[in-house]
């Protein structure tokens, strides 16, 4: 029982980590842009946040409301003014970009708020928890957080799959040459695709900052989580991504159970295997 | 009326140039051949048309408007559709969504994914499958419909019988003639010369990316075609 409890709760804990990923993931497979600040980003929603429970009352689920149409906002610029002028010059360039974007996002961060840690109270709900038989008990949070997770996955399946938007993603992501010979405006596009991954992106830092504490410099140990449950995963497969968080939450759970220091080394531990065994993960797409 | 007109274009690859100083002109309703040897400047002509390639503006004009210096999705919406060589067809895609990933600029016109799949009935048969599992000739035809979905003025086709067998090649290129008895516009790009001067009305030679000889395709000289193709 205690073992069931174990692979319950890691896969819960996934569920945070698929959020994590599925930024990164979008925005690798349509342009095949590494986003060495993605961590920054999530960090930086947390405190958009923040910002917003502390200026309006509103709570932080409600401040989504504003977090997220900021952040695609930020997107779409960021990738419309900046990072498109990196990507004709090959893998280089946009790590570059990118990991100057996570420097200035820290330092920004903490010129602003200081190095303290900050949470977003959610009340309630943070502690509340359903008892089932055999002594395991759920969270609601972690809960919500997974269905958010799944939810999130199924609807940019959709959006990929059964609309004219993601049928050009598609498209521009297997040959940008020749999508733009079929009339489509890849840099628009571009635009769009960061858009929507800081979406979720936006939604996986206002979750994570009110399950757990945050900091300026929080973000890089979140990009190390979204990178290891992307490529478990398989690069490009959304579903790919969700199993990935998954597979890196029952480590840690596991990890943590033999000795609570082992958690994290668990998760990479896990990662490094699967990258022997499927160095491509376990759900591969994207061809290069 | 000329439909497509360069003048004077010059085209680089970085600091490499492809193209020196070509006139060429496309009257509306015509069909015009490319032609010459590897490296001569075909594709390179065809790019800078579509846009794929930058060049000065007024180097190119459709329609009199100089779109030398337009990314390709905007020419598309002006009305030029190009089947690029090796047809391209979207991995990831099916055949129909790729079909319909050709209509993405929105142009009105007579084309539609009915009239595509009246053209090329197997199509309609094989729209739900992944486009990579299509044989050589069934890729050209999807390459050809994706292009017609945009309902262009001006075809530009790029090696349409690259790779292909004979008895493919000729259905094709059957098709080709009912696409031009559309009004539409064909400017064919091909290593193949007798097909390329069988399907059109006048053809233009390149050689070393100068323009080495142009002419009707009916009673031309043949031995001054050999010397312009291969510059002896």
């Amino acid at each position: 029982m205690q073992w069931l409890n174990i692979l319950i709760q890691g896969s819960l804990l996934g569920g945070i980590y698929a959020l994590f990923a599925i930024g990164l993931s979008l925005s690798f497979g349509i342009m095949r842009l590494v986003n060495i600040a993605h961590g920054d980003f999530i960090v930086l929603s947390g405190y958009v946040a923040l910002v917003v429970v502390q200026g309006t009352g509103l709570d932080p689920f409600s401040s989504l409301l504003i977090v997220v149409p900021v952040m695609f906002i930020v997107g779409y610029v960021l990738q419309r003014g900046l990072l498109n002028q990196t990507l004709s010059g090959g893998l280089l360039p946009p790590l570059l970009v990118t990991f100057g974007i996570s420097i200035i996002i820290q330092n920004g961060l903490l010129q602003g708020f200081g190095a303290y840690d900050h949470r977003l109270q959610e009340g309630p709900i943070e502690t509340a928890s359903l008892h089932l038989p055999g002594s395991i008990d759920i969270g609601v949070f972690p809960l919500l957080v997974f269905a958010v997770a799944i939810l999130s996955i199924a609807s940019l399946q959709f959006l990929f799959y059964r609309t004219g938007l993601g049928r050009a993603f598609r498209a521009v992501s297997d040959d940008a040459y020749t999508a733009e010979l079929m009339g489509i405006d890849n840099r628009k596009l571009y635009a769009l695709a960061l858009g929507i991954a800081m979406v979720f992106t936006a939604i996986a830092g206002v979750l994570f900052g009110i399950r757990t504490i945050f900091d300026p410099a929080a973000g890089p140990i979140r990009l190390i989580l979204a990178f290891e449950a992307v490529i478990i995963g398989g690069l490009g497969s959304l579903w790919g991504t969700l199993v990935g968080g998954i597979v890196l939450g029952i480590a840690q759970s596991v990890g943590a159970a033999l000795d609570p220091t082992w958690q994290i080394l668990a998760g990479h531990l896990a990662f490094l295997a699967i990258l022997i065994v499927r160095p491509n993960g376990l759900f591969p797409r994207t061809r290069d | 009326m000329t439909l497509l007109r360069t003048q004077n274009l010059s085209a680089f690859y970085g600091d490499f140039q492809a193209l020196f100083g070509i006139d060429v002109t496309v009257e509306q309703g015509e069909t015009v051949a490319i032609i010459g040897a590897n490296g001569a400047g075909k594709t390179t002509l065809l790019r800078s048309i579509a846009g794929a390639l930058t060049t000065a503006p007024q180097s190119v004009l459709f329609d009199d408007a100089p779109i030398g210096d337009k990314t390709p999705h905007d020419i598309v919406r002006l009305g030029i559709a190009m089947v690029p060589e090796g047809r391209r067809l979207f991995q990831s895609l099916s055949v129909e969504e790729n079909l319909m990933l050709g209509a993405h600029s929105g142009r009105a016109g007579p084309w539609s994914l009915k009239r595509v799949y009246e053209l090329f009935p197997r199509l309609h048969e094989l729209r739900h499958l992944p486009s990579t599992s299509l044989s050589g000739g069934q890729q050209q035809m999807a390459a050809v419909g994706r292009a017609l979905m945009s309902n262009p003025r001006l075809l530009l086709c790029d090696e349409l019988s690259l790779g292909l067998a004979p008895v493919i090649i000729r259905d094709i290129y059957q098709c080709l003639g009912a696409i031009i008895g559309e009004g539409t516009t064909v400017v064919l790009v091909e290593q193949d010369i007798n097909r390329a001067l069988d399907a059109s009305t006048r053809f233009y030679c390149l050689q070393e990316g100068r323009l080495a000889l142009t002419a009707p395709t009916k009673n031309f000289d043949r031995a001054a075609l050999t010397a312009a193709y291969f510059g002896m």
